[in-house]
């Protein structure tokens, strides 16, 4: 079989010949011929042969007669209901008559159109990076925490920044005030930077950083770090968030209005295909739509929106689509319906790989290939009971590998009440050992490929998905759509519906709603010392008050001409980085050219 | 009959996370109190002049930054330099104990954590007004 031609072209590969012998097994299997009631396996399976033998001696012939024979005999549980977490109803029973599986939507792991993973050998031939997000205080006690984490195996790093980097704000800004170091690190300028990877040679590490509206300012930084250790930029590996659409519709650390964000965000990937072709200049993200309250399909259909919308802004600047295709991530949520979560990433990497090959013309493979990062449901948690946090963490870790990411991060259970303890995130790194090491479903691509729910359920996300993405268009695209509070709307709706629910008690959450527990003991949390905010105020007036401010002041200067023209933008960024310019003063200059956004609230 | 409840939604400091706020704006609504949502990234002197122009009887203040200590003593406090410390002022987010006592001492009426069901905020803010 020829490999190469079958990723190319699945119609006329030898890809079509392979797959029929499998269709002519699954439908000998559907024949009703000895049932499974005659195993008599166990006890149960006896006993309800015996209940069927009193009515019907015949196994029953199809679906139809099973629900209306056997599976209406007894009647359902009431009160909780059996849709998905995100209304998705399902039927009892799902069989070829229903969810018919077409071998040719699904290909072989690493073929068009990718449903049943993005690599032929999948985690045979290596496991997902475990990439735990951490960052809180100063860079000091960051790279700390990194190191910690190193040691105890964990193979890339994550770096969480704070509220005022978020928002493009120095530590010593009075909006800072409070939040320094709070819910992740402080970086304000370079020399933040290199403390925070002290000790740890960038060649032999992946670093992502989950940050957007200054990524730009943030990757220059790790950019100045990799020269200054003696690593080229084309060396340099790891991930920059950067994905803006999503903050508008879900994250909100904003900075400028949609249009020159744009700009920034594709001046990134242009200038990282050139220079540093092993970054994932953007990471187009879920994570946050969801933790926003979305549904499942919202999330997908929301997430791959974003991504076409960078996709279209690219090749309208002129980049070749297979110049920078290859190098866009994703990052998804791993929430707690189990095959929900699995039949989303399927589908998504089947949307992708078809849009990018029939859309976009795409004509290298990689490009076609949706990678993704992972992370467990943040909004899952309970600061009930945090203990049972553990529990829920790992089956949406399950859900993620089963569901084929490339990389993962499992939250600790103590994140629903502060920022994990080192206890807590160990327990979260083991998670990930555990089901890589001992539950055997790292043994074979795609486990769960074939079954009839599953691949109904991928179907069906799908479906919706292209069904937002006609309403989208019909707004004019992702932009309009953001200006006009649809996302946004959307998702508070599926959220109010969720939290309606639970107090309805339609559906149960353990310890919140059902199983409560009264005389909790405290956990023992993570405090971050208000110090530290002083201090890191101190060092960035050190770093001011030490610089050459004639250097400083000619770079940005030049940063704003820059903005004011259509240069690429990431070498007056770096630039200005080199010299120590902040991050807080970049992100200034470029509020004096092109202004900054505010959301019409809506609930 | 008394008139509706007035109740700002605001949400301070430089975190999005809006579900929660949004979320309980919206049941405060559909139990009949008057809702103002504030919107993100407001300071403590934007919230208090939003309670103040709109006459609220409440102020619920949703955060998840981890900057409560900072941020919810300077509201109380621009509350009660402008005449103001009988708005009812409510808390929600990721507030450790300790911080929820220490800020009920400081003249938080209650602090409502992660899984708290709408109707118990609801109840709460009808008799905390009506007192």
């Amino acid at each position: 079989m020829e490999k190469s031609k079958s990723l190319v072209d699945i119609e006329n590969s030898s890809f079509g010949s392979v797959s029929r012998p499998h269709r002519i097994e699954r439908e000998d299997r559907r024949k009703p011929v000895a049932g499974p009631y005659e195993s008599g396996r166990n006890g149960l399976a006896l006993e309800f042969a015996g209940m069927a033998t009193t009515e019907d001696p015949q196994a029953v012939g199809d679906l139809e007669e099973w629900r209306r024979k056997r599976y209406e005999a007894t009647p359902e549980r009431q009160g909780e209901l059996f849709s998905t977490m995100s209304g998705v109803e399902n039927e009892p029973l799902y069989t070829a008559e229903n969810a018919p599986v077409d071998d040719d939507e699904l290909g072989f792991p690493g073929d068009f159109p990718f449903t049943r993973g993005v690599y032929p050998s999948m985690y045979r031939g290596r496991l997902w990076t475990m990439r735990q997000f951490a960052g809180f205080g100063t860079a000091e006690e960051t790279n700390e925490r990194f190191r910690y984490l190193l040691e105890h195996g964990q193979t890339g790093l994550s770096t969480a920044f704070d509220m005022p980097t978020l928002m493009g704000y120095d530590s010593d800004h009075p909006r800072s005030l409070g939040e320094v170091g709070r819910e992740g690190v402080a970086i304000d300028s370079l020399a933040d930077m290199e403390t925070l990877f002290e000790g740890i040679p960038l060649d032999s590490v992946s670093t992502s950083m989950t940050i957007n509206a200054p990524a730009a300012m943030l990757l220059a930084f790790y950019a100045c770090v990799g020269e200054e250790q003696g690593v080229p930029l084309a060396a340099l590996r790891g991930t920059v968030q950067t994905d803006i659409l999503k903050e508008y519709i879900a994250q909100k650390e904003w900075i400028f209005p949609p249009k020159p964000s744009m700009r920034l965000v594709v001046d990134m990937i242009e200038w990282c295909s050139r220079e540093m072709p092993l970054m994932h200049p953007v990471s187009i993200s879920g994570y946050h739509i969801r933790e926003a309250g979305s549904t499942a399909a919202q999330e997908l259909a929301f997430t791959l929106a974003d991504g076409f919308a960078y996709v279209d802004a690219c090749v309208e600047r002129g980049l070749d689509v297979d110049d920078f295709a290859p190098r866009l991530s994703f990052f998804f949520n791993a929430h707690l319906d189990f095959f929900e979560e699995i039949a989303k990433y399927r589908a998504a990497r089947r949307i992708w790989a078809t849009r990018l090959r029939e859309h976009y013309g795409a004509k290298n493979p990689r490009s076609w290939l949706m990678r993704f990062h992972t992370q467990t449901a943040g909004v899952s948690l309970t600061a009930q009971q945090p203990e049972v946090n553990l529990i829920r963490t790992a089956i949406e870790a399950l859900a993620a590998v089963l569901g084929g990411t490339q990389s993962l991060h499992t939250n600790s259970f103590d994140e629903a009440l502060a920022l994990p303890t080192e206890h807590a995130v160990r327990l979260a790194l083991r998670t990930q050992q555990v089901i890589a090491h001992e539950t055997g479903v790292v043994n074979t691509a795609d486990p769960l490929g074939g079954s009839y729910y599953l691949e109904h359920l991928t179907n069906e996300l799908e479906r919706q998905a292209i069904e937002y993405f006609d309403r989208i268009e019909q707004l004019g695209g992702v932009i309009p759509a953001i200006e006009e509070n649809f996302f946004q709307r959307e998702i508070a709706e599926a959220s109010f519906r969720y939290q309606s629910e639970v107090e309805a008690a339609q559906r149960v959450i353990v310890g919140v709603n059902r199983y409560q527990q009264e005389d909790e003991r405290p956990l023992e949390l993570l405090r971050i010392d208000p110090a530290l905010e002083q201090k890191q105020i101190e060092r960035v007036r050190a770093v001011r008050a030490g610089r050459d401010s004639a250097a400083v002041e000619a770079v940005l200067a030049e940063l704003k001409r820059a903005a004011e023209g259509d240069a690429n933008l990431m070498e007056p960024i770096m630039a200005a980085s080199r010299v120590f310019v902040t991050m807080g003063e970049m992100c200034d200059a470029l509020r004096d050219v092109w202004g900054i956004w505010r959301e019409t609230p809506v609930f | 009959m008394p008139g509706k409840i007035r109740v700002v939604v605001a949400k301070p400091g430089l975190d999005g996370h809006d579900r929660g706020a949004k979320i309980i704006a919206r049941a405060l609504r559909d139990a009949g109190m008057e809702v103002i949502y504030t919107g993100l990234h407001q300071t403590p002197e934007q919230i208090v002049e939003t309670a103040i122009q709109e006459d609220a009887d409440a102020v619920g203040i949703s955060i998840l930054s981890g900057a409560h200590m900072t941020l919810v003593p300077r509201i109380l406090e621009l509350l009660r330099e402008n005449g103001a410390e009988d708005v009812v002022v409510v808390v929600g987010g990721t507030i450790p104990a300790d911080d929820a006592e220490a800020l009920k001492q400081q003249g938080v009426a209650a602090v409502f954590g992660p899984g708290a069901p709408t109707g118990e905020i609801v109840d709460f803010l009808k008799g905390a007004v009506a007192a």
